[in-house]
Order: structure tokens, then C-alpha cells, then sequence
């Protein structure tokens, strides 16, 4: 029987076991999915967590749940890949062999990464919002915060959702403006960019968002340390900014299990064809969602679309056939935008976010780039598609795998 | 579009940045630097061979990287090139402004 191990059952990993489950099947196939883990967080939650918009039991369920019954969960931690044997190491001392791996192991925060960051105000006035804890500390403190500097902030790129602490910033803006406080809230928004945002069109549209809100952009600042004691954060040019909460976005890694295993860059990303998803060094090696290095955004839109393109990889892999370099770099995301509206925005590697209509060209319902009802009710209803259809593998209806450039206003031919 | 620098015809961006790196040379460089007021010493000259070099190869370009990378450290690439260093560096050296950011 041959053997097909997945590691990490997140958002991609749990998606890969249900789609290939329908195609890959015993007796001559077994799926394994190996994950130390037993909570499944939706991690969009954890924006809304904060400010009080979600409860911790909204975005926590249970991983075996998401699992389909004919694909062995393993529920353990794994020492180290050696991809040249086709073996995973346990920590418990078994090992998994396999033919075909899927590297599914995300990425995560690395506040260590910056001098003084986990220091003495981690979780006290220096927070993140991208795990659940930090989530939850910042919104005890939030309830009841008389006012002062916020500070929402980017320490580097790339970083899961490089949407999120914008919409960090205009939830805030509208958090505080709701407790009747906004004038006691002076709101910065300090990036190592040079704008609100990487590609030109959303960058013009949310620094005018972030201008209405009041919220102050700081550009071009790469952090050079934390200062507790005077409670400011200072580039490496010297540049200091004041905070009395600072809410940054620590620098982003893929899993520990990589840097052991020795196949990732100096980020623990995994080296990947970015239109075929197959590792670069290891051609029974499959990279998917926040783990690889392609130059896609990291978020579970992408991790959706690739799922489906991978799968038919897979399929053409074990049948010998080649491979279909079909990954166009398809992401799709709603940004809060506070009040009780959102923007849509629906981008690849080559097409940055223009206006437009989505999914039906023409009708909408949803408008890309533009302020709505509609996409915040879109955004709104995501948590019920990621729970129902979205982990399960289901297509959802209207929206390709490849970006359509129809119902989109571009100048001409882009090049991004 | 097209810029006049050193008495030469070079093509550059919306921002700036040259769109042909085969129209640059020591003289546009330095006409380059001039531009952001900076006179290049040669320690500048190292990093923005360096620079030159890891695009050549379709490295990707980080601050991070140029810290790790034996050239030159983060501090020292902002005393050579204030404020905004891998951009400003990039810009004088002829090559694309780094898409390290998605």
C-alpha cells in the first residue's frame, strides 16, 4: 500500500486530506495527516477577537472533526523530515514512510526575532493578535484602556494576512469611536513599506481610508529594537515612536520542524515551484498554504486555491504524468474597513486589485476595492463557508482557482 | 518614461526606479546618488555591487538579507543610505525596487 503523509492539519492540510481522500483510496492508497495539535482555530477570528465582535468559542473547534473517517489522523509531534530516506521522524522514536509528502505546516510569529519585543511589557503593553492568547490579553486590555497611543505595527514581510493590521487599525478606529473614547485614541499605522499596502491601486485607496479615520501612517521603518522602559519602538535610523500599547505583527516563520529538517530559506519556508506547488529540491515533496516560499500572499484564499490545483497535481504525479503549472497566485480578501463595512479585494502574481464587480462581472453582488455593507456581510458569512465548505474541500460555487480578469477595471496590460 | 542624468538618455519608472539596467553605469550612479544627496564612498560602492549581484542572480532582496549577508549590517546600511536604505540603494544601483513584500 502506498502511503501519503500530510503534515500539519490547519487550513491546508485539512483541505488536502478531503480532497485527496476522494481519490486516493485504500487498498492501494493510505492518507496520514500529522499534527501535534487538537484544536482547529479559524484564524481570521483572532482579528475580531479583540474587540470584542467574537467569543473564543466562535474560531475553536476541535481538528478531529474537520478530518474525513478514512484518513489516519496522527495526533503527535514530529521530530524532522528526511526527504531524501522519505521519512518522518517522530519524536516518540516511530517513523512514517512515505511516497508522496504535502509540507503543510504554516507559519507563525517569531517575536524573539526583534531585540526587546518579548521583553518585560510582552502581553502588558506590547501585544500581537495573530495567536490566540495575544488575541485575548489585548482585548482584556482594551475593555477597559482609558486612551493614548496606539501603535499598530509591521516589523517585517512577508507576513500572514498583510491585510490584517490595517483592518487592525480601522476596527480599532471604530471600536473606539462606538465606546464614545475616539478622541482620547491617537491610532498610528507604522510599516516597513513605503505605503498602506504592496500594490499601488489598494495603497491609494486604503491611505485615503486610513487619512478619513485619523489615523496617522508612519512608512519605511524597519524596527531595530522594543524599548520597554521608555515605551517606544525605534528603527534602525534611529527613528523612535511612542506607544502606550503597541499591537505589532512580530516577524513571520515557517515551523521549527522545517529549520530541522533543513529544507527551508533563512525564514523556514520551503523552496517551491510557485505554479505547480512541487518542492524545488524534492520531487515527491509538495508545499502548500503559509509554508512555501512562493510569492503569493499567505492566507487561506490562497491556501483554498491552490488545494484545488494541487490536487490535480497529485493525481497526475502518482499516475507519472507532468505536472500542470497552472497556479496563477489567486488570493481573495475582504478588509475590514470598521463601521460596518468592508472592501473586497481579488488579486495574483500578475494583476494587482483594481475596482470591480465579484464574483458575476458586471452584477456583484460584492464591489472590489470600494466600501460596502455587502462585503462586510461577505466577510461576516466567510466563518460560516471556512467551518462548512471550506475545509471540507467543497468548490465554492462561482469563484475559479485562477483569477478572471472580468468586471475588472485595469488600465491595460499589468504587470505587477 | 525617459530621464536625461550624466548627459545620458535612461528610462526610469513612475517612482524612479530604472526600468533597463543595461543603460546604467558608474556615472548615472553617481548623478543617481547626487539626486538623493549622497556622494558615494567606497564602501557604498561595495553594497551597491553587492546589491547588483544578488538581482543578477534573482535573489531576493530584504533588509533582512543584506544584515545576514557579510556585506554589510543593517545599522551600517542605514548610516550609507538614510532612511529609506534598500530603497534608496536599489534606486542608485539601476535595479528594480524589491518586491519583498506581498
Amino acid at each position: 500500500m502506498k502511503h501519503l503523509v500530510i503534515l500539519g492539519a490547519g487550513t491546508a492540510g485539512t483541505m488536502m486530506a478531503n480532497h485527496l481522500s476522494h481519490h486516493l483510496k485504500r487498498p492501494e492508497w493510505r492518507i496520514s495527516i500529522i499534527d501535534e495539535r487538537t484544536e482547529h482555530h479559524y484564524q481570521p477570528g483572532y482579528l475580531f477577537l479583540p474587540f470584542d465582535i467574537y467569543e473564543p468559542e466562535d474560531i475553536i473547534k476541535s481538528i478531529d472533526e474537520f478530518i474525513p473517517k478514512t484518513v489516519d489522523l496522527i495526533q503527535a509531534s514530529i521530530d524532522r523530515v528526511v526527504p531524501e530516506e522519505n521519512k518522518v521522524l517522530m519524536a516518540d522514536g516511530s517513523v512514517e514512510v512515505y511516497d508522496v509528502l504535502i509540507v503543510a505546516t504554516g507559519a507563525k510569529i517569531a517575536p524573539e526575532e526583534t531585540e526587546g519585543m518579548k521583553g518585560s511589557e510582552w502581553h502588558k503593553s506590547v501585544f500581537d493578535f495573530y495567536t490566540f492568547e495575544g488575541a485575548l490579553n489585548l482585548r482584556n486590555k482594551l475593555r477597559d484602556w482609558k486612551g493614548g497611543k496606539l501603535v499598530v505595527h509591521i516589523t517585517e514581510m512577508p507576513i500572514k494576512c498583510p491585510v490584517a493590521p490595517l483592518e487592525f487599525a480601522f476596527l480599532a478606529d471604530s471600536y473606539f469611536k462606538n465606546k464614545h473614547m475616539r478622541d482620547k485614541v491617537e491610532i498610528t499605522y507604522v510599516t516597513p513599506l513605503s505605503g498602506a499596502f504592496t500594490k499601488p491601486k489598494a495603497t491609494a485607496t486604503l491611505e485615503h481610508l486610513l487619512e478619513e479615520k485619523h489615523i496617522n501612517i508612519e512608512g519605511d521603518f524597519a524596527i531595530e529594537q522594543v524599548d520597554n522602559e521608555n515605551k517606544q519602538i525605534i528603527d534602525y535610523g534611529g527613528r523612535a515612536i511612542p506607544f502606550d500599547i503597541l499591537v505589532t505583527v512580530p516577524t513571520n516563520k515557517g515551523d521549527a520542524v522545517i529549520e530541522r529538517s533543513g529544507m527551508g530559506d533563512d525564514l523556514n519556508y520551503v523552496p517551491t515551484h510557485k505554479a505547480t506547488l512541487q518542492s524545488k529540491n524534492h520531487k515527491n515533496v509538495f508545499v502548500l498554504g503559509d509554508a512555501s516560499n512562493i510569492p503569493a500572499s499567505k492566507a487561506g484564499s490562497v491556501a483554498h486555491f491552490e488545494a484545488e490545483i494541487l490536487t490535480e497535481n497529485i493525481l497526475r504525479y502518482v499516475k507519472g504524468e507532468p505536472l500542470k503549472e497552472e497556479f496563477d497566485g489567486h488570493a481573495n480578501c475582504f478588509i475590514e474597513t470598521g463601521g460596518g463595512k468592508a472592501l473586497l479585494i481579488d488579486f495574483n502574481y500578475t494583476h494587482e486589485p483594481v475596482e470591480g464587480t465579484f464574483p458575476f462581472p458586471g452584477v456583484g453582488p460584492l464591489r472590489l476595492l470600494k466600501e460596502s455593507r455587502m462585503n462586510h456581510m461577505g466577510k461576516l458569512a466567510f466563518r460560516w463557508v471556512y467551518w462548512h465548505m471550506l475545509l471540507k474541500g467543497t468548490h465554492i460555487p462561482f469563484v475559479s482557482p485562477t483569477m478572471s480578469t472580468s468586471g475588472k477595471k485595469y488600465d491595460k496590460a499589468e504587470t505587477v | 518614461m525617459e530621464k536625461v542624468i550624466a548627459g545620458k538618455t535612461i528610462h526610469v519608472n513612475e517612482e524612479g526606479f530604472m526600468t533597463d539596467f543595461k543603460e546604467w553605469d558608474n556615472t548615472i550612479g553617481e548623478a543617481l546618488a547626487a539626486e538623493n544627496e549622497l556622494s558615494l564612498s567606497p564602501r557604498h560602492w561595495e553594497v551597491l555591487t553587492y546589491l547588483q549581484n544578488e538581482w543578477k542572480n534573482e535573489v531576493p532582496l530584504s533588509i533582512r538579507k543584506i544584515g545576514k549577508s557579510g556585506v554589510v549590517d543593517i545599522k551600517e546600511f542605514y548610516q550609507l543610505f538614510p532612511k529609506a536604505p534598500l530603497k534608496t540603494a536599489t534606486k542608485i544601483a539601476g535595479i528594480p525596487k524589491p518586491a519583498s513584500c506581498i
